[in-house]
């Protein structure tokens, strides 16, 4: 057989890694989710360019100055950005390996998204309640779909973070664990971002025109 | 009461839904049945169900994924290929007041599904199969970075072929072109199981595209082998990257934008209807915007694909890899700025339709580039014509003529003329076979013997690759030729009988065609049953640079039993240059992920839903909703995912190769 | 040296087709003609790479194929500035071109725009009043409302040789595309939006016309006969149209449109006051609500809560279609005004009155000046035709 190849210097160049390190566990599931949010990120674009075409058609019907009640939004809105506030919380809890309190601010985390969905359920049952419904106009249809698939996300969250917790409580804050609850908390962090799009082009820009 | 029972239980899904009234789809679907019979009887007589259970259905290698992949796509390829036939024999057949032998109800699903099949089930998953089962070997990892998911994307995948193929039996498909325009596609106007069955199909199929993305950008970008910066990765995995870019950032405005049309097809919404202030022109603009970069998802990993095959048939390095490289990420970035070119006759004036027809054209100076780079990696070379090189050269000549007739239309005077005409369609079959799909039979050929351990038969190879090239040019030239006379796409009958010549030459060039795809089903049952194999001891029958050839054909599950250190983009050329020293011992055990049954079961699922959808059992739609969230939420509760190979095992495979490696020198 | 040029890329072509009509290639349109110059000439310049490349693709594979030992065998060379340089640039150069021959023509050859001239050196004079047609697409036949002369006629159109015609363009359900290969390109019809089209035809005869887009069962007998005729001939036509029986009003409209196939020729002597206007904002219904007054409405803002109770069954077409499986019965907003209000509502809507001419951009950009090459200056030769005839366009009549 030959010389082990070498560099100018003289050096054995290594072809193989012979003393491998195992890779850390989940190295990848961060930026997988990640993309995954961002892809999420564009049927939300689609939606607000729907929005924005289709948003002033209310084929004779009304407008969202007639539908609205701001009020109502704003303690919605509240408690979504509380939820993101306490999801970091229950986040600071983690690193320090506090379980029990950890547990908490997720709680207290899906009780404010609950908060949320309730309010936007009534919104939406209200709205119906007085005829305005998804097939009165496309202003109407975008209205529904762009909120209600945002309130959708809103749902699994909470689905999730309910089954988080449980698996949190079978078996603790084991790494794998952890990676769900950071994936999680970009999860709801991004709602909350996609929630301030929707306050602001729908509700906010919707009351001023 | 009894009728409003049935209603619930099978929604509108009656006895006429089914096709019992058509002698050619009974026929079909005996001949469809027999042989599913059969092979389930095979399986069942050879003891092969849990074989395939445990080795293939469940597993989460991306080499098997990736193999399945490539058993759907040509699968679909038959099918896809019968509608193109039948079309070709209609159009044929149909002047001087005959109507052929196709009414408009089938004619019309004949070439919808056509479109339809071709794109998003042959051609999809044969690029998928190529990246799943080259890309981590390139890289020198051993598994994609979401295993599960992996086989997760598979079986959504083929869960959207089950649905459509389903139409074909149970109810009918869509009679509204390939992408579905609405108002055509919407309730009124199209008010069967068609478009529902479009729909669903395509969104079962969507969601698994979409998460194989995710995949495998999270694979390249984090599971590279040590040394392997992004410039000396092979240019197949840039392109892998590339397209995955695109999946991801295009298919979620198809999944957005098909919501839409199922909510105003089932609920009623007004997003594309003509009433109630909905706009049509909207969907036509968003799912351009998903469609214009999805033909680029489909030639990029082509291009790949011919990249590797240049250099290795050459002998030489890969001209100008930076600029293959740069050529890619700007046909990546272009391809989400020329949309509008689908659509210059919508009448959105001058100006825009001039901005869109430039940056179209732009595409072509990229592409011109990469054309340039594969012939001077040929310049100077020692050119080995083996089967993945001859359809290297009938791609340069035969795309480069597609890119022609592409830019032509891409002058939105010229587009006015020819638009939706055969022109058009001789222009995209130009591109996508002359690109995709020789591209993928390259493909094929190359990696073969990698995947299985023997090279294809060449005989049968050489047949098919004579056929398919003759078979092109006579099925598509006469329709550039009917473009020119001024013969729109999708009609069934004609009343010009002087255009009947040009069609019956195309008809000709179908059946030549099918020829061609009758040599390559013979040539894999030659390879694979012949005796006389062409034996690949060596893991690198072609003398090939990238990775991938650096380890045993076939490889073993963990891929590499050390992970290869890479020093120069054609890592495998450079190491056999410096005549790096493959390690025989010192092997430890191996940390890789465990089969699981979920993926099949939430695709089985996600089938069992969208028929649901199609046919209106609102319970039955509940209840696998239901329990595809039961499912994958019982999933997660699975926390041991993953197992290690025993250092004597990974010894024991390792040894084996060391014989072979020994045994063929 | 234009012409010359045309001519020798014309003849290859026109050997090959020789046997067949291609009618996009020898059209009867002066638009259709400049259409087909702008394909020859993109086709030679794309030509003047497509050909070296496909030479040395054959050149190199049988060079530098295996068996041929003499041939030179450099293995690790892969990079030269010089060569990058020119893979890039060469392509990109007949891009400009092509890029700036692009931008002009689609100016000039934008079919909303007005002709400027009827034939080459032929401009159009004051005198010459645009023909204006009215098209209607159904499902699935076409529908042609000739406004200055009061009659309509399904599946076919005549008109005059060498007098501008006017095309707008409508659809009564699903989108279409209206295409006459002989007289000018296409251009989509579509429901509820108003498109538009010019042309003249210079050569009379009987041409083909179709709908270019799919558009349902009956797509394949959706298409008519276009006949251009001197004016004499026209004249007569129109003559024996007002002998026709029928008068197409709101009522016989609403018949025809429901979906027929393979429709014969039907002329109608009269045509109901604001029909087209209604069929455009799809309110040929009387106690449908036009879009032009529902878009108005919009504007200031929608009719509020009380305006989600103001819809009617649809009794008419929709309501005989199926509806959503889960949504409401199939509805439509109601009328609020009568139909004289609507229609004088209608007349007001900008996308409905006359269009100004365009300016054209295009002909601001100084031609580059690196262009030297023959197909440049034929292509610039091409162009500076067009922008003379341009000159007169301000001065064509506008209805």
């Amino acid at each position: 057989m030959s010389t082990k190849p070498q560099t100018a210097e003289g050096e054995a160049i290594a072809f193989y890694d012979l003393d491998p390190h195992e890779h850390p566990a989940h190295a990848s599931t961060t930026l997988g989710f990640w993309l995954y949010l961002m892809s999420d990120c564009l049927i939300f674009a689609t939606l607000f360019a729907i929005y924005g075409v289709l948003g002033g058609n209310f084929a004779a019907g009304p407008s969202p100055a007639d539908l609205f009640n701001l009020p109502l939004v704003a303690v919605s809105t509240t408690a979504l950005l509380l939820s993101s506030i306490t999801y970091g919380f229950a986040m600071l809890e983690m690193e320090q390996d506090k379980q029990g309190t950890t547990q908490l601010w997720l709680a207290i985390t899906g009780l404010l998204g609950a908060v949320f969905l309730g309010l936007t359920l009534y919104e939406f049952y209200h709205m119906i309640h007085e005829g305005a419904v998804p097939q009165r106009s496309a202003f109407l249809s975008s209205f529904f779909v762009l909120v209600g698939t945002h309130a959708l996300h809103v749902t699994f969250g909470i689905i999730w973070l309910l089954t988080l917790m449980i698996q949190i409580g079978q078996r603790g804050l084991v790494p794998a664990n952890q990676v769900r609850v950071q994936c999680l908390s970009m999860f709801w962090h991004f709602l909350d971002v996609i929630w301030i799009g929707v306050f602001t082009v729908v509700y906010l820009m919707g009351m001023l025109r | 009461m009894n009728n409003q029972f049935w209603t619930f239980i099978f929604g509108r899904l009656t006895w006429e839904a089914l096709p019992l009234h058509e002698p050619i789809l009974v026929v079909t679907f005996i001949v469809v049945a027999l042989g599913g019979l059969a092979l389930v009887a095979a399986l069942t007589y050879f003891k092969l169900w849990k074989y395939l259970w445990t080795e293939w259905f469940t597993s989460v290698d991306h080499k098997k994924i990736g193999i399945m992949y490539m058993v759907l796509g040509l699968v679909m390829l038959l099918r896809g290929f019968s509608d193109a036939i039948m079309m070709r024999l209609q159009q044929a057949m149909a002047f001087g007041g005959s109507e052929g032998y196709l009414n408009a109800h089938h004619y019309d699903q004949v070439f919808t599904a056509h479109g339809v099949i071709m794109i998003f089930f042959v051609a999809m998953p044969l690029i998928t199969g190529f990246m799943n089962y080259v890309v981590p070997l390139q890289i020198g990892a051993r598994d994609v970075s979401f295993p599960f998911l992996n086989n997760f994307s598979f079986w959504m995948t083929a869960g959207g072929a089950v649905l459509i193929m389903m139409s074909l039996f149970v109810g009918e498909f869509a009679q509204t072109g390939w992408l579905a325009y609405p108002p055509l596609s919407g309730i009124e106007y199209s008010p069967a199981s068609g478009v529902d069955y479009y729909i669903w199909g395509l969104q079962v199929a969507g969601v698994g595209t979409t998460l194989s993305g995710v995949n495998l950008i999270a694979t390249i970008v984090k599971m590279r082998a040590p040394g392997m910066g992004m410039m000396k990765m092979p240019v197949f995995t840039w392109t892998s990257l590339c397209t995955n870019v695109l999946i991801v950032a295009s298919f979620p405005v198809l999944t957005a934008v098909l919501t839409l049309l199922a909510l105003d097809r089932y609920v009623g919404t007004n997003f594309f209807t003509n009433d109630f202030g909905g706009n049509p022109m909207m969907y036509v603009n968003l799912i351009w915007i998903w469609g214009h970069p999805e033909v680029y998802i489909l030639i990029l990993p082509c291009f790949g694909i011919f990249s590797e095959v240049a250099s290795t048939f050459s002998g030489k390095r890969l001209f100008g890899y930076t600029s293959m490289v740069y050529a890619t990420v700007v046909i990546t970035i272009l391809s989400y700025l020329v949309w509008l070119h689908h659509f210059f006759t919508m009448g959105s004036g001058a100006s825009v339709n001039s901005f869109f027809g430039i940056t179209t054209m732009i595409i072509s100076i990229p592409t011109g580039a990469k054309i340039f780079n594969w012939l001077f990696t040929m310049y100077k070379g020692r050119i080995r014509f083996e089967l993945p090189m001859m359809w290297l050269i009938a791609f340069m000549i035969t795309f480069t003529i597609g890119g022609m007739t592409g830019v032509l239309l891409a002058v939105p005077p010229a587009d006015f003329v020819l638009h939706n005409s055969l022109f058009l369609v001789a222009h995209f079959h130009n591109v996508i076979i002359g690109g995709v799909l020789f591209g993928i039979f390259a493909g094929i050929n190359y990696w073969w013997p990698k995947a299985f351990g023997y090279k294809l038969n060449q005989f049968w190879g050489k047949l098919s690759f004579w056929f398919w090239i003759v078979g092109f040019w006579l099925a598509f030239a006469p329709l550039y030729v009917l473009g020119l006379m001024g013969v729109t796409r999708r009609l069934r009958t004609f009343d010009d009988p002087s255009l009947q010549i040009w069609f019956i030459i195309a008809g000709i060039g179908a059946a030549v065609i099918a020829l061609g795809i009758a040599a390559m089903i013979i040539q894999f049952a030659v390879s694979i049953l012949g005796k006389n194999k062409d034996w690949d001891t060596t893991g690198d029958p072609w003398d090939a640079r990238t990775l991938e050839w650096a380890t045993s054909s076939p490889p073993p599950s963990y891929n590499f039993a050390f992970t290869p250190v890479i020093h120069d983009n054609d890592a495998w050329a450079d190491m056999k240059k410096r005549n790096a020293q493959r390690p025989v011992e010192g092997f430890r055990a191996i940390h890789m992920p465990r089969n699981t049954w979920a993926g099949i079961v939430l695709a089985g699922l996600s089938v069992a839903l969208g028929f649901a959808l199609i046919w209106y059992m609102w319970w039955l739609a509940v209840l696998s909703f239901v329990a595809i969230l039961a499912v994958a939420i019982f999933h997660t509760f699975n926390y041991d995912r993953d197992f290690y190979i025993p250092a004597e095992d990974v010894v024991a495979t390792e040894t084996a190769r060391t014989q072979l490696l020994g045994a063929g020198k | 040296m234009s012409r010359l040029i045309k001519l020798a890329l014309l003849f290859p072509l026109a050997a090959m087709l020789a046997g067949c009509n291609a009618v996009v290639l020898a059209p009867a349109g002066d638009i259709a003609a400049q259409q087909r110059d702008l394909i020859l000439i993109a086709t030679f310049l794309m030509l003047l790479i497509i050909i070296p490349v496909l030479a040395l693709v054959v050149i190199f594979a049988r060079k530098y194929r295996q068996g041929n030992e003499h041939a030179d065998y450099q293995p690790d060379w892969d990079h030269s500035t010089h060569l990058e340089l020119v893979i890039w640039a060469a392509p990109l150069a007949i891009i400009i071109c092509l890029g700036a021959v692009t931008w002009v023509g689609t100016h000039l050859l934008d079919p909303y725009r007005q002709l400027g001239r009827i034939a080459p050196g032929q401009p159009v004079t004051a005198d010459m009043t645009p023909l204006e047609v009215e098209v209607v697409a159904l499902d699935w036949k076409w529908l042609f409302i000739y406004p200055q002369y009061n009659i309509a006629s399904v599946n076919e159109l005549v008109a005059p040789v060498d007098r501008p015609i006017s095309f707008t363009l409508t659809s009564s359900t699903v989108m279409n595309s209206f295409y006459i290969p002989a007289l000018a390109g296409q251009i989509y019809a579509m429901p509820g939006m108003q498109t538009r089209l010019h042309a003249v035809v210079n050569q009379p005869g009987s041409y083909k016309g179709f709908s270019a887009n799919y558009s349902g069962h009956g797509f394949s007998g959706m298409h008519f006969e276009f006949r251009g005729t001197d004016t004499a001939g026209f004249d007569q036509w129109v003559t024996d149209v007002r002998g026709a029986d029928a008068q197409l009003d709101r009522k016989l409209y609403l018949e025809l449109e429901k979906p027929t196939e393979r429709v014969p020729v039907t002329h109608f002597a009269g045509v109901e006051n604001g029909l087209y206007t209604a069929i455009v904002n799809m309110c040929v219904e009387l106690d449908k609500m036009c879009m032009s007054e529902m878009m108005s409405i919009d504007d200031r803002g929608g009719l509020g809560l009380a305006g989600v109770d103001n819809i009617a069954p649809a009794l008419y077409g929709g309501g005989t279609r199926n509806r959503s499986a889960l949504g409401p019965q199939k509805t439509y907003v109601a009328a609020l005004c009568s139909v004289d209000e609507a229609i004088a509502m209608t007349a007001k809507l900008p996308a409905l009155s006359a269009p100004k001419p365009a300016m054209v951009t295009g002909v601001g950009l100084s031609p580059p000046s690196l262009l030297q090459s023959p197909a440049a200056a034929a292509a610039m030769s091409w162009l500076a035709g067009q922008t003379a005839s341009l000159a007169t366009t301000s001065a064509a009549s506008t209805l």
